[in-house]
């Protein structure tokens, strides 16, 4: 980011409905392993669910969890495991100097839907309404969660973005970084969302919830056949620190933030709106001081819906249309629509291709839909590319945009 | 329910409250809250399950009452008759 300072990733932690941790989750994006089961949703009964199974009590003890949230408990796990492999000195660190920044699409559902259950199961009896309902379900809890777990008396929040909310989170903690409020970020998103009966009946709703006898085929971005979202949970948290003081310590540095943007439709509550999209890339392009044609990989958003998936594709058709060497692909085929944890988590599971030199390939397309053809599009096989720039695109309801682009350290 | 079985609903409840103590051990006279790590909204998640699972409302004035094992179960055995 010119005039900037430089901010790098010197640590991520996650949990995927494939993969707990990175090398495993591109493991299975390389090879096409699925995350998606069956699960019993309350009411409804069968549907598709990506799942995380994480030790829930590596990092926390069975009280503390009982007393928090699922999305707590992700977040905890994301960021022991981000500040760990970021070799960052726990015991020395100034925890006063330590942000956590997470993107969530929703929370407080879960907790909400199982406290009115419960009444329900005891005759209407309110006062059964838990005291930790509070704590639980305030839209801090997440980042809240994982301060108390590691002693961080820096500033914590978390940002409402929808779906953009991983990237969100990821953006958030890069600009307290240059703003000099801390000097290390744990940033990312998070989603607890397959947890709560109301996403998915509300997908349902619309038309937009993903059915198939077999779950590991049920989420199909940019197939004709798509049917909607497979509702996944996941998190993705990253350690992000200002260059020279990475530099300083020793770290290991795994990429460079190079730019970002976040921006708005202003046209409706649900339906994208490809110009905006289109902006919103070529805004990051900007900040980032690149050319479409300097991006290696975009990580296309597409959720497997129908006009989600089409105005995308337009958007990154127009977006890259100076390009013939970007190749595209996605993620959600593989795990779902993780939510507010979908940008940081998907972004991760492309960042070894800065080293491996492969593109992951989007899963799951039989028949591509005419309408979501993009030229470079890598589906079923990995591609062997030379990768020093990756764009990564999530959209939310709301009409939220984001395009974060993170570069190989030279 | 007996004496012994008002103690054993109590130690159910607890152990699913504060789920990584050792119950074993715990010394009937002595303040729970000395022995285990309770705090007080666990205290109202023990009020809550008695409620919930066996029906026993417990008034705030009447909390103290909770604050042994014994006190818990000489206060809770006449509510479960």
């Amino acid at each position: 980011m010119a005039g900037q300072q430089r901010i790098v990733i010197t640590g991520i932690g996650l949990t995927a409905p494939n993969g707990n941790d990175l090398e495993t989750f591109r493991e299975a994006l390389l090879s096409g392993k699925s995350g998606l089961r069956h699960t019993e949703i309350r009411y409804m009964g069968k549907q598709v669910a990506g799942l995380c199974d994480f030790d829930e009590f590596k990092y926390q003890s069975k009280k503390m969890r009982r007393r928090g949230t699922r999305a707590g408990s992700i977040s905890i796990w994301c960021a022991n495991e981000a500040k760990n492999r970021a070799g960052l000195n726990w015991e020395t660190i100034d925890k006063s100097r330590v942000g956590v920044f997470l993107g969530i699409t929703e929370h407080g559902n879960v907790e909400t839907e199982n406290e009115i259950f419960e009444m329900h199961q005891n005759n209407l009896d309110w006062k059964l309404w838990s005291p930790h309902h509070n704590p639980r379900t305030v839209a801090n809890n997440p980042a809240g969660e994982v301060t108390l777990n590691l002693g961080i008396t820096g500033p914590h929040y978390t940002l409402g973005a929808a779906c953009a909310g991983g990237n969100v989170g990821i953006i958030a903690g890069a600009q307290q970084l240059i703003l000099g409020e801390v000097d290390v970020a744990l940033c990312g998103g998070v989603s607890e969302s397959p947890q709560t009966f109301g996403i998915y009946a509300a997908f349902a709703a619309q038309g937009a919830l993903a059915q198939n006898e077999d779950p590991t085929k049920s989420s199909k971005p940019l197939d004709k056949n798509r049917n909607g979202i497979a509702i996944s949970e996941g998190g993705a948290i990253y350690v992000l620190e200002r260059l020279e003081d990475a530099q300083k310590r020793g770290a290991t540095i795994i990429a460079e933030i190079a730019g970002y943007a976040v921006n708005s439709d202003a046209s409706d509550f649900v339906n994208p709106n490809p110009d905006r999209q289109v902006q919103c890339m070529h805004l990051a392009l900007r900040k980032a001081g690149m050319q479409p044609s300097d991006i290696d990989i975009v990580n296309m958003h597409a959720t497997g819906t129908g006009a989600g998936d089409i105005s995308e594709s337009q958007a990154v058709r127009v977006a890259f249309a100076e390009s013939n060497k970007t190749f595209v692909n996605f993620t959600k085929g593989h795990i779902g629509h993780s939510m507010g944890a979908a940008g940081s988590l998907e972004l991760a599971g492309n960042i070894p291709s800065l080293v491996d030199g492969m593109v992951h390939p989007g899963i799951n397309v039989t028949e591509l839909d005419p309408d979501c053809a993009i030229p470079n599009l890598v589906l079923d096989k990995p591609k062997e590319v030379k990768v020093k720039n990756i764009l990564n695109n999530s959209f939310g309801m709301l009409g939220i945009n984001s395009a974060l682009i993170v570069k190989k350290f030279e | 329910m007996t004496t012994e079985e008002v103690r054993n609903v109590v130690l159910d409840i607890i152990s699913d409250i504060a789920p990584d103590e050792d119950l074993g051990t715990i010394k009937d006279e002595l303040s729970l809250r000395e022995q285990l790590d309770l705090d007080s909204m666990d205290f109202l998640d023990i009020v809550m399950e008695l409620r919930k699972r066996h029906k026993v409302e417990v008034p705030a004035e009447d909390y103290p009452k909770l604050a042994t094992m014994a006190s818990c179960v000489s206060y809770l055995t006449p509510k479960m008759q």
